[in-house]
């Protein structure tokens, strides 16, 4: 229970990171942490102790216990997905500092219109 | 963004060949070991980017180079997704039935369309990757021109 | 094992914090490298070997793709001149942070402690896996034959990114390029 709640505030980490920071490079990097910990998370909960990762070497001995496969895949198609989704929040990140000249949210904000 | 001395550029020579080839290897044999499609994809990508890093803008034409990688993305997923399709005609009626034999586990040449597959979606990280490194770097070199 | 997790997991909050804290950009990347490569530590721990070579590799490249964008920045971080909103937006999350924990230790009592997970519907995957499929990867099996639609669904997402990325960093467009000429 412990892991549990220590990577739950990872994630709060990152909560609070996106709530009173005021520079959007730092914004994206807090969304990468609360990935990270959404990850870490998937996986913590299918481990099995004692457990061997799943990849069968002898298939004749079967009754060997293997770790959770189903958590690790969909972690595995999930950090390709945030890698491309934060590049392409970093892309409106420059586009924003083209624009206007800054990374403070902030002064966009009094800026626009 | 110029390119860096020739040390530099005689050493991302070798190493990206390396990178290169580790990551054709872990694609294809996605199926047997730890890797597979994801790995193997950002693993090319990564090759290229380090050449581009080490040579600079110039030596690559990177305009044509995008549009290229972007024609590889959507084809090899229109290839995944007919291959997923042609399941439907070869015996039961299901998408992505894995008509294949199976094989014996832990032959190279095993797990029906898996490795297919495998070598697909690599293609399409890979180019998926490249695409963004390109954009941004293609938008920088625009804007200080 | 536990108590190792337990270790690697503060680093990571330390390092989360000094990412989120640090006064210029460079430092709070190199940072955030930090975290995402104990979370590689962690699943070589927890037995996914897959995720780690993949998160290693996409660690870097996002990386590389942040020092892109921000190299000729200011690179750094705005200051924090505490005024009126600025409490009130401290204030904010910090309730809400509180709200978050209170409700998770609520949450997790219904979850089986750490290593005692049993297998409700991955039973039959790792049972059958091999028999079907011929994959001795059972992740593999797994991702392109039961749960094949969930990864079309994912290269469709990749693909919308991708194509985001393209249309919003594009200048000047092809026609105009053409009268150019």
């Amino acid at each position: 229970m412990t892991l549990y709640i220590l990577c739950f505030i990872l994630f709060l980490v990152g909560v609070y990171g996106v709530l009173t920071r005021r520079n959007l490079i730092k914004i994206v990097i807090s969304l990468t942490i609360m990935e990270f910990s959404v990850f870490l998370m998937l996986v913590l909960v299918g481990y099995i102790s004692g457990g061997l990762a799943p990849i069968v070497v002898h298939p004749e001995g079967s009754d060997i216990s293997v770790v959770d496969p189903l958590p690790q895949t969909l972690v595995l198609t999930a950090a390709v997905i945030a890698v491309a989704t934060n590049s392409m929040v970093l892309a409106l990140a420059i586009r924003l500092y083209k624009k206007y000249g800054t990374f403070d949210i902030r002064k966009i904000n009094e800026l626009k219109g | 963004m110029e390119g860096m001395s020739i040390i530099v550029k005689k050493i991302v020579q070798l190493i990206s060949a390396l990178i290169f080839v580790f990551g054709m290897y872990s694609a294809i044999h996605g199926h047997i070991n730890p890797g597979g499609g994801f790995a193997g994809g950002v693993l090319l990508s990564g090759a290229f980017i380090l050449l581009i890093i080490a040579y600079g803008l110039d030596y690559f034409k990177l305009k044509q180079q995008t549009e290229a990688t972007s024609i590889f993305e959507s084809l090899s997923i229109l290839i995944a997704l007919l291959i997923a399709f042609s399941g439907l005609f070869a015996g039961s009626l299901y998408f992505f039935n894995n008509y294949f034999p199976a094989g014996t586990p832990g032959s190279l040449i095993s797990g029906g369309l898996i490795p297919i597959y495998n070598v697909l979606i690599g293609v399409k990280v890979a180019a998926t990757l490249s695409t963004i490194f390109f954009a941004l770097i293609i938008y920088k070199e625009e804007i200080r021109r | 094992m536990e108590n190792l997790l337990i270790i690697i997991l503060v680093l990571m909050i330390i390092a989360a914090l000094a990412a989120i804290h640090a006064k210029d950009l460079i430092s709070a990347v190199i940072a955030q490298g930090f975290v995402g490569y104990g979370l590689v530590i962690c699943f070589f721990l927890l037995k996914a070997p897959e995720l780690a070579l993949v998160q290693i590799v996409l660690e870097t490249v996002t990386l590389i793709i942040i020092l892109a964008v921000i190299y000729d920045s200011s690179m750094k971080e705005i200051g924090e001149p505490i005024g009126k909103r600025d409490i009130v937006t401290y204030s904010l999350s910090f309730v809400l942070v509180a709200l978050f924990l209170y409700y998770f230790n609520k949450a997790i009592v219904g979850l089986n402690p750490f290593g005692e997970h049993t297998l409700r519907m991955s039973e039959m995957y790792v049972k059958e896996v091999l028999e079907l499929t011929g994959s001795a990867n059972l992740v593999k099996g797994v991702l392109w034959d039961f749960r094949g639609l969930d990864t079309l669904g994912e290269a469709t997402v990749l693909f919308t990114a991708a194509m985001s990325v393209l249309v919003i960093l594009r200048i000047s467009g092809k026609k105009h390029q053409l009268t150019k000429k």
